[in-house]
């Protein structure tokens, strides 16, 4: 049944945009096809479809590490954005020089942003417990702020007619082309790539065992000795390290330069992401790839059903909402109180011991 | 007086009478063909070893399990029970061996939760209080329940259960953590339960409470009925024959000269930072290579404390507090101590000593890391199978092989586990919290035997139990810690049960009790 519920939840969301698209005054099956078929029904349209999964599943799949692990990071959009900032400083230090280091350099750039933004709430919970979900979260803002004072200020291109941005990477700076004619790259691939890693790490090592024993029972871990504050790092380095190797694969790939805005929310939507996904990496792709359906789709119905662009992450936030729904009832079941009860009661989750 | 008790409720009609229950799951049958009657004002003990199918029957009665053939009639008319808030509205009250208590929130929010009507908080507040305090079984509605020892939450299950005014009461091992004085508070608790025409189903294994408290017996083996007795007129051999079906092991503690000492606390103190919290005053304690040396005490008296100083869960600052084989380890966390040849059983399995949706081998690595189990950071599943295997076999654990999980386990089956797998980890220091709670006869005497063959083969062993009978049988020496504050050692033929529960009101001073020195001149 866990692996249920995110189709439960698919079926859900789609019943209820069947019901919002007919509100709305759309013919409800033209819009289906427009949302969820059209964007894929060419090659180019696939390859799109995979473009914008690669930096969700990157996301997504450090972020089930750390929610294994129970520490919540919420702040992967955060993380995402300093590791496009620190990997677009190095492109831009070297300036246009064409050796083939400077793209694992940036490459390496972004993952180390990451972690260095990442670092600020683990110190933070390990040294004055600071609840992550909050510092993770507020220094999303930090980023997208230090991120425009860059490219409004120091990192503006002096030839781009005075646009916030950055000038564009050359070849050198860029991640070369899976299939020519697409704007999908070899990230798609590192993407694959680090979700086999990611599965090795849960399921094959000490330290991966060591995480998921510190999100299922934390006193076991205080048991068996396993640090909590190691543990409260090592989560979110490695979420903050793979949501900036997203970042920078983003702005050396499709987009090509540092722009005011870097990600559609990608890193709120790993979010999404790894719990649609049930936090293991198969699922992960597959949810990264209907998440990246619902980026096309929205898009889609932007131009041709002139609906706002908020539809996207109306959709988001449904499946989101369904998934949690999902596991909730399928856990426990609402029960009825007494009907003498003259207040309502709260409602009580049926757990008697079994 | 007690014969025409017996004689009155005998001549009354039954209140409760279940024929022909069966029960079966898809790979074993719990119940098969089970019928017992109680009447108003009796006290009847359903008997059996873990997995006799004690628990699925009693479960039938509160409604929690639907029995697959079979009748209940319940004062006179035939019913069926669809879930346990129809068995609350019915008058049956039950007590679970495994509490379903929220931490974060007071005793008087869990009541409130359970029950099935609203009432206001300070009225509640008051019915608790009045209950408890009729019943002998004293809490506090305002505590949190996170900080409360595994005895008092218990308490609050019972009291749950008396709000309600039940006329059938179904006890669960109730007593597995009382103190002798407080089971004999609890037994006059339900004594008076029952001579207020209440009827109480008790489930146990041990055999001499029943005798003590039951006035008729229905005995489970492997899901049938193997008996029943008028417990006064046994023996406990002639019960365990008819729930073991055949003698009872024993275990024996040959006396041995300690060798060095391994375990030491000196001046152990620790200021506790929780409000409910015991804080530990100077406890001095040594243990030797090849003792045994057993901790009594009520719940709640720093046990709790002690365990996690010990295991490292919660470190001290004064390292030399705590010595592990010369080595001071009071600042050590627990990982470290485990490298010094510490293993720990600690009070909680699941969730603590074991990891609920973990399987047995998985749980295996979770203190065997050092032992094989992982090499250059990689898992290897193959020695950690193999070593879960051993100590499923060795143990008699009752589970589906190694890939079971853990929270599939029965509470005495994943006791053994977690005791098998910190003995078969090679100690050279063993620390044991409640080695053999809510474990059957058999088992607890398989745990207390590994026990004194680890002493035997040169381990120290420090045992804290609530269960004197048991801490008697295995200890060289025995203290009481009371109040966080250790007393001296006794060797058990030194002192007395007496003795110890007075010891256990944290009076360490009063001495040998007159005939307990009387009974010292021959020993």
């Amino acid at each position: 049944m866990r692996i249920a519920s995110p189709l439960i939840a698919a079926v859900a969301m789609l019943i209820t945009g069947f019901l919002i698209f007919t509100l709305l005054g759309k013919e409800p099956v033209q819009a289906f096809y427009v949302f969820f078929v059209k964007p894929i029904d060419t090659s180019y349209g696939f390859s799109e479809l995979l473009l914008k999964a690669t930096p969700l599943i990157l996301c997504g799949l450090g972020l089930a590490i750390a929610y294994r692990a129970n520490v919540w990071n919420i702040g992967a959009e955060g993380q995402l954005v300093m590791g496009a900032v620190a990997g677009s400083g190095v492109a831009l230090a070297f300036g246009e020089s064409n050796g083939a280091w400077v793209l694992p350099l940036m490459l390496l750039a972004g993952v180390v942003g990451g972690i260095l933004w990442a670092a600020i709430p683990a110190f933070l919970r390990t040294r004055f417990n600071t609840n992550e979900i909050l510092t993770t979260l507020m220094l999303v803002y930090v980023a997208q702020l230090i991120l425009s004072y860059l490219v409004h200020g120091p990192w503006r291109d002096p030839a781009g007619y005075n646009f916030p941005q950055s000038r564009m990477f050359g070849d050198a700076e860029l991640l070369p082309l899976l299939i020519q004619g697409t704007r999908v790259s070899w990230a798609f691939v590192l993407a694959l790539v680090l979700a086999g890693a990611a599965w090795f790490f849960s399921a094959k090592t000490f330290a991966g065992f060591r995480t998921l024993v510190a999100g299922l029972a934390p006193a076991a871990a205080r048991y068996a000795g396993f640090s909590e504050k190691r543990n409260i790092w090592l989560a979110l380095l490695i979420s903050g390290a793979s949501a900036g190797l997203a970042g920078i694969c983003e702005v050396a790939g499709p987009i090509g330069q540092l722009q005011p805005t870097v990600s559609p929310g990608y890193g709120f939507a790993g979010i999404i992401v790894a719990w649609v996904g049930r936090l293991h990496p198969l699922g992960i792709v597959l949810a990264a790839l209907l998440m990246s359906l619902l980026y096309l789709g929205g898009e889609a119905a932007q131009m041709q059903l002139s609906l706002p662009s908020a539809v996207t992450g109306l959709f988001q936030g449904l499946l989101l909402f369904y998934v949690l729904a999902a596991d909730l009832f399928i856990g426990y079941r609402l029960k009825r109180t007494d009907p003498v009860v003259k207040q309502p009661a709260p409602v009580q989750a049926a757990q008697e011991p079994a | 007086m007690k014969q025409e008790d017996a004689k009155d409720f005998r001549s009354l009609e039954p209140r409760l009478v279940l024929t022909g229950i069966t029960k079966r799951y898809p790979t074993v049958v719990a119940n098969e063909d089970v019928s017992l009657s109680v009447r108003p004002g009796e006290i009847h003990a359903v008997l059996g070893e873990n997995g006799a199918g004690k628990s699925t029957l009693m479960k039938v009665v509160y409604g929690v399990v639907k029995p697959d053939a079979g009748t209940i009639r319940w004062e006179g008319k035939y019913q069926t029970i669809a879930n346990p808030a129809a068995a609350r509205r019915m008058g049956i009250g039950m007590v679970f061996q495994h509490f379903s208590l929220f931490e974060t929130l007071t005793v008087a929010e869990n009541i409130a939760l359970a029950l099935d009507h609203r009432v206001a908080r300070d009225v509640l507040a008051a019915n608790i209080t009045e209950v408890s305090n009729r019943y002998g079984l004293p809490i506090d509605p305002e505590r949190l329940v996170h900080s409360m020892s595994v005895g008092e939450r218990q308490r609050v299950e019972i009291v749950r259960c008396l709000l309600q005014e039940p006329r059938l009461l179904i006890m669960d091992e109730p007593t597995s953590v009382l103190t002798p004085q407080a089971v004999r508070k609890l037994f006059e608790t339900l004594r008076r339960l029952a001579s207020e025409g209440c009827s109480i189903l008790y489930i146990s294994h041990k055999l001499d409470e029943i005798r003590a408290l039951c006035d008729t017996a229905t005995v489970l083996r492997n899901g049938k009925v193997s008996g029943t007795a008028i417990p006064k007129n046994e023996t406990n051999e002639s019960l365990a024959r008819m729930m073991i079906g055949g003698e009872l092991a024993e275990c024996h503690l040959a006396p041995r000269e300690p060798g060095e000492v391994r375990l030491q606390l000196e001046n152990l103190s620790l200021t506790t930072l929780d409000p409910f919290g015991t804080t530990l005053k100077s406890i001095n304690l040594t243990v030797r290579s090849g003792e045994i040396v057993g901790i009594a005490g009520v719940s709640g008296n720093g046990q709790k404390e002690l365990l996690a100083a010990m295991s490292g869960e919660a470190p001290i600052d004064d390292a030399a507090a705590i010595r592990l084989l010369g080595t001071a380890a009071g600042n050590l966390d627990p990982a470290k101590r485990r490298r010094l040849g510490l293993t720990f059983v600690p009070e909680e399995r699941l969730g603590r000593g074991a990891v609920p949706p973990m399987t047995l081998s998985y749980n295996a690595l979770l203190t065997g890391a050092s032992h094989g189990m992982v090499s250059h950071g990689i898992v290897r599943s193959d020695s950690m199978q193999k070593f879960a295997q051993k100590v499923i076999e060795r143990f008699k654990v009752k589970c589906g092989g190694e890939d079971s999980v853990a929270s599939s386990l029965s509470g005495g089956n994943l006791q053994k586990y977690i005791v098998g797998r910190e003995t078969l980890l090679e100690p050279r220091v063993m620390i044991v919290a409640q080695p053999t709670w809510g474990v059957d006869v058999g088992a607890s005497m398989l745990i207390r035997q590994a026990l004194i063959d680890l002493r035997d083969s040169g381990v120290a062993v420090l045992v804290i139990s609530e269960e004197l009978d048991e801490l008697f049988m295995i200890s060289d020496r025995i203290a009481v810690i009371a109040g966080g504050r250790l007393s001296p050692t006794r060797r058990p033929a030194e002192t007395n049960i007496e003795q110890i529960g007075v010891w256990m009101s944290g009076n360490f001073d009063s001495g040998v009790p007159k005939e307990a020195e009387a009974e010292l001149v021959p020993t």
